[in-house]
Parts: C-alpha cells; sequence; structure tokens
C-alpha cells in the first residue's frame, strides 16, 4: 500500500521531469556528465542518493524493482532502498536479475546479461575521472570539452610505475563512444566490458556532486590502457565454492577464525540460480 | 626570415592601473631574449599575455605555426591556443610547485606531455623520461620519487625536463632562477644554457637578474612601469645603457 503522505516515488513531479530532462540530455551524449539539481532525499548520501532520485525518475506503476549493493540483494544499504520504493511508489520487488524491469545497483553489473527492457541505475560517489589529479572543476570540465585526456593516462602510468602493472581494479576509467572519459562508478574493472555494447540503458547518478550520465544501448565503451599493458578484466582465479561458476565476480569470504576461506559470487541471484539448477561447488554443503 | 613569434602592441591594464604597455618585438628562430626591469615593471604580465595564460586589452601574438604559418593566437580559438602549449610552447615557472604536479612521480611529470599527445606505449614514455632526468642531471633511479622529495634546484630541473620533453620550439621562462640558493643558481644556468645551445632553443627570459641575461640571451628589453625603455643587444646595452633608467638597473643601484 503506498503511502499517501508522498508523490509516487517520492519526488514531486516537477522535479522528476528536471531529472528525466537531465536523463535524455545524458543519453543524447553518452558519457557525458550532466548537472541536475540534486534533492534531499530521506537518507544519507553515501546511500546513493544519486541512484534513487534517477530511480524515482524513471520508475512506473508497472515496474519490477531490484536494487543490488556489491551483488547482493539483501544487505542494509539495498533493502532500505527497496523497501523505500515500496513504500513511495508501491512497485513490485524480486531478486531475480531477469525479472526486474529498473536494477538499481552499487559496485557491481549483474552476471546475467541484460536485455533491452531494462534499466540499469548505477549509484555513483564520485564521477570526474580527472578529479583525483586536477582538482579544479573549472579545468576539467574544458579537459572534457576540449578532449584533452593525458592526465587520465598519467593516472594509469602511476599505477604501473608504482606497482609493476595497472593496479586501479575499481572505478576502471574508460572511453565512450571515442569520445567522452568516464567513471563507470566503483565496479569492479572485471565489469568493465559488461558496459561497452549492453542491450539495457545504463543511467549513473551522483546525488552529493549533482550530476547525471548515461549510456544508451550498445555504446561503444573501451577501458583505457597502454600498449605494452593492456586492460584485463581479472578476477580471482578460482572457480565459485558454492556453485563452481567459472565466469563470475567472486568474492573472498572468511569461513572460521582458523583462516579458512572460501570464494562465492559476489552476485547472489546469480549464484542461487545455478545452485537451483544442480550446479554444486567444493564448498557447497 | 619569417620571425617565429611577433609581438605587436601588447597592452594589459588592471583596471586603471598598467601592467604592460604597447609591447612590440620580434624573436627570430634560435634567439633567446630577456625581459629584465625592478619587481613590479610588468615583466610577469607581459609574459603571461605573450604565452596566453591573459587575455591582453590590445595587441597581437603572431606565432609561426607548424602548419598554417604564423597566425595570431591571441584571437585563435582556445583549443588551438591549449595544443600549442602542450606541444610547440613550454612554460617554466618561478615556482617549480605551480609548473608540476606534486603528487605524481617525477616520470610521471615527465611523461604527462607525451601522453598529452597521444603516445600510448609505457615503456617508451618511462625511457625517455628517464634520459630527460638525466639529462638535466637527476639520477634515474629517482624517477618513481615525487618531486615533495627534491630539493629546490631539483624541482626546477624537472620543472625543465618536463616541459623541453616534446621538443618545443619556444620556451616562456619566469624568473626560473629566483628563490634558489646562488650556487644552486649557477647550476641550473650552466643547464639551461647547454640545453638552449644544443636543441637551439628560442626562449623569452624574464628576470630581475642581470647574470641570468648575460648568460643566456642574445638581446634584452629593459622594461619600466610596464612600458620597454631600451631594447638591443644583451652586451651592448649591459656594457653601454643609453636610458637613465637602465644605466640606474646596471649599475646595480635597482638590485635586488
Ligand atoms: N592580478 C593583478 N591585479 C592587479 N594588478 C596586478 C596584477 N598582477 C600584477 N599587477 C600589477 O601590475 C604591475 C606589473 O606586475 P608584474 O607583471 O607582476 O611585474 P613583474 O613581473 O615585473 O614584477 C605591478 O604594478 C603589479 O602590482
Ligand atoms: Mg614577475
Ligand atoms: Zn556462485
Amino acid at each position: 500500500m503506498t503511502d499517501q503522505a508522498y508523490n509516487f516515488a517520492y519526488l514531486d513531479e516537477q522535479t522528476k521531469r528536471m531529472i528525466r530532462r537531465a536523463i535524455l540530455k545524458g543519453l543524447a551524449i553518452p558519457g557525458y556528465q550532466v548537472p541536475f539539481a540534486s534533492r534531499e532525499m530521506p537518507m544519507p548520501y553515501g546511500w546513493g542518493t544519486g541512484g534513487v532520485q534517477v530511480s524515482a525518475a524513471v520508475l512506473t506503476p508497472d515496474d519490477t524493482f531490484k536494487v543490488i549493493d556489491q551483488g547482493a540483494d539483501d544487505t542494509t544499504n539495498a533493502v532500505s532502498i527497496r523497501s523505500f520504493f515500496e513504500r513511495t511508489a508501491g512497485v513490485e520487488t524480486t531478486t531475480a536479475t531477469s525479472e526486474a524491469s529498473v536494477i538499481q545497483t552499487r559496485h557491481r553489473i549483474p552476471e546475467e546479461p541484460l536485455t533491452e527492457d531494462q534499466i540499469l541505475v548505477y549509484q555513483v560517489p564520485i564521477p570526474e575521472p580527472l578529479r583525483f589529479l586536477e582538482p579544479r572543476e573549472s579545468e576539467t570540465r574544458k579537459m572534457h570539452s576540449l578532449e584533452e585526456y593525458g592526465l587520465m593516462h598519467v593516472k594509469l602510468y602511476e599505477d604501473i610505475s608504482r606497482h609493476g602493472h595497472i593496479a586501479t581494479s575499481y572505478a576502471y576509467p574508460v572511453k565512450v563512444e571515442g569520445r567522452y572519459v568516464m567513471d563507470p562508478s566503483p565496479i569492479p574493472k572485471f565489469d568493465n566490458p559488461k558496459l561497452g555494447d549492453m542491450a539495457a540503458i545504463q543511467l549513473f547518478g551522483a546525488g552529493r556532486e549533482q550530476r547525471i550520465y548515461a549510456l544508451p544501448p550498445y555504446t561503444q565503451v573501451v577501458s583505457l590502457d597502454f600498449e605494452d599493458h593492456p586492460f584485463e578484466a581479472s578476477k580471482a582465479d578460482h572457480p565459485c565454492g558454492l556453485c563452481d561458476a567459472t565466469d563470475s565476480y567472486l568474492d573472498e569470504v572468511i569461513m572460521d577464525d582458523q583462516g579458512g576461506r572460501m570464494f562465492v559470487c559476489s552476485d547472489t541471484d546469480y549464484c542461487e540460480a545455478r545452485r537451483a539448477a544442480g550446479h554444486k561447488g567444493k564448498d557447497a554443503a | 626570415m619569417t620571425p617565429l613569434l611577433s609581438v605587436q602592441g601588447i597592452t594589459k591594464r588592471y583596471g586603471a592601473h598598467i601592467g604592460c604597455a604597447d609591447v612590440s618585438f620580434d624573436l627570430y628562430p634560435g634567439e633567446v631574449m630577456g625581459i629584465v626591469g625592478e619587481s613590479g615593471s610588468g615583466k610577469s604580465t607581459l609574459l603571461n599575455c605573450m604565452a596566453g595564460h591573459l587575455p591582453p586589452d590590445a595587441g597581437q601574438v603572431v606565432f609561426d605555426t607548424r602548419t598554417e604559418g604564423p597566425k595570431d593566437t591571441i584571437t585563435m580559438s582556445e583549443p588551438e591556443r591549449r595544443m600549442l602549449g602542450r606541444t610547440d610552447w613550454a612554460f617554466v615557472h618561478q615556482h617549480a610547485r605551480d609548473g608540476l604536479r606534486m603528487g605524481v612521480s617525477a616520470g610521471g611529470n615527465v611523461g604527462e606531455r607525451l601522453m598529452a599527445v597521444g603516445e600510448r606505449h609505457y615503456g617508451d614514455i618511462r625511457g625517455k623520461a628517464t634520459d630527460w632526468l638525466e639529462r638535466v642531471e637527476i639520477d634515474a633511479a629517482r624517477v618513481d620519487d615525487r618531486p615533495t622529495t627534491f630539493s629546490g634546484g631539483m624541482q626546477q630541473r624537472l620543472q625543465i625536463a618536463r616541459n623541453l620533453v616534446t621538443g618545443p620550439r619556444l620556451v616562456f621562462m619566469d624568473e626560473p632562477t629566483g628563490g634558489l640558493d646562488v650556487s644552486v643558481q649557477a647550476r641550473l644556468l650552466d643547464l639551461l644554457r647547454g640545453l638552449v645551445r644544443d636543441m637551439g632553443l628560442s626562449a623569452i627570459i624574464v628576470t630581475h637578474d642581470l647574470a641570468v641575461v648575460r648568460l643566456l640571451a642574445d638581446r634584452l628589453m629593459v622594461m619600466k612601469s610596464g612600458r620597454v625603455v631600451e631594447a638591443g643587444l644583451t652586451d651592448q646595452v649591459l656594457d653601454d645603457p643609453q636610458h637613465a633608467y637602465s644605466q640606474l638597473l646596471v649599475s646595480s643601484v635597482l638590485q635586488v
């Protein structure tokens, strides 16, 4: 039952229209950061208020909504955002990737390939990929508009000189359609290849930083690298201990205080579906 | 011969106050022009107007570009001017921290201009950075160290390497030896003189230190209250100054 104290999905219609305009502009200029007037949401910034506002602007009463946090549906963050929209929009929710029409995510792309009927909404803490080396926003804006992206490679250069390889493993920068360099939010670089050529619409919302950007379906997305240090979508070199998947991103889980550990799919829905289909890893009971 | 840089009537005001007024000169390839004058005489204002860091109120700065020949850099598009700024032009700041990225390794500082013009081979970039560190007398083993761990003189030499790595055709320098100890200054001057000779660099050097121009500059302009009061060959101006102000300057009454 929708809480009648709120408009559908909490935000008023005018605000949602403003956010939709920013989304449309973002879709028209893939990878370009569109400023928007971020609203106060009844939750702390760290909880993904940018993603929540984008979800609120795209949700319709017929949607089925899924929220994942680091791949899991059951963290405090995921549960509270899901219940927020259950309460304020009355939409159906699900944990099954294939059943969701709108998926809000923090730090992962689901393993199961998404379709043209789906929208993936990312929560973004820091939208500006050039920020760490150039703190002046006036300057980074100019760098984007003039395609001056040498600085992005300075960061990767520093990585290699310090670690012997590109150690950036999250929020790995990408170039979109040969034009804008974009921060894909802190997803593991394992997920980077899924960003490109994806059938679903991808929307990125940064609440505190008041930016929205987007990738329309089937956009070209290339991870930056050097000729002699090519990009690699790495993950832990194990099969999942529960479902035996060899193609999914794994979390290392400490099992006991004797130092026992196992590797399991970070995408809990993917892992559960495989186990339900009879796959069994070496650590499964 | 076409001048590499032709400066015409550059004027910059700060409100009612004059920064520099009606400065004109030509710089030919391979020439080093010194600009001297006491503090506040307008040297930095002029240099920043020429280098595209400050928009002048009047005047032209015509640069002989590689592809299109002489072009006014004041009226060219900003992307074009910024491209010049990281290819054919270089700018050495008085304070190394204004010209370096202090949070980035020495190698990354030198490599940035290479990456900015599209170099994408880590090994090559690092190789060139190491070569340049050695050329400015920094131990190649320091390539991964940050400039914050360098002495003032080393930082300034690193800034020079970072600027010269892409083989610029024109280098702007604002008091490159200012703020350094005398012995460190001497070493830096020797190094700069060697680089200018070996690379056939064209440069414009702003300084209040006559020893610097004596060593580096072919020609000299003396500025006072924003205007050029005397110009000529360096030795001529220093040994036989004509303008009363130049005479004072040379007699070191106005020094420091
Ligand atoms: N940003 C500014 N705003 C106002 N006045 C300035 C500014 N910069 C310089 N000036 C003035 O312009 C004159 C020339 O300064 P400057 O070019 O810095 O001289 P120099 O480099 O020879 O010491 C001085 O009187 C200085 O006070
Ligand atoms: Mg000055
Ligand atoms: Zn699994």
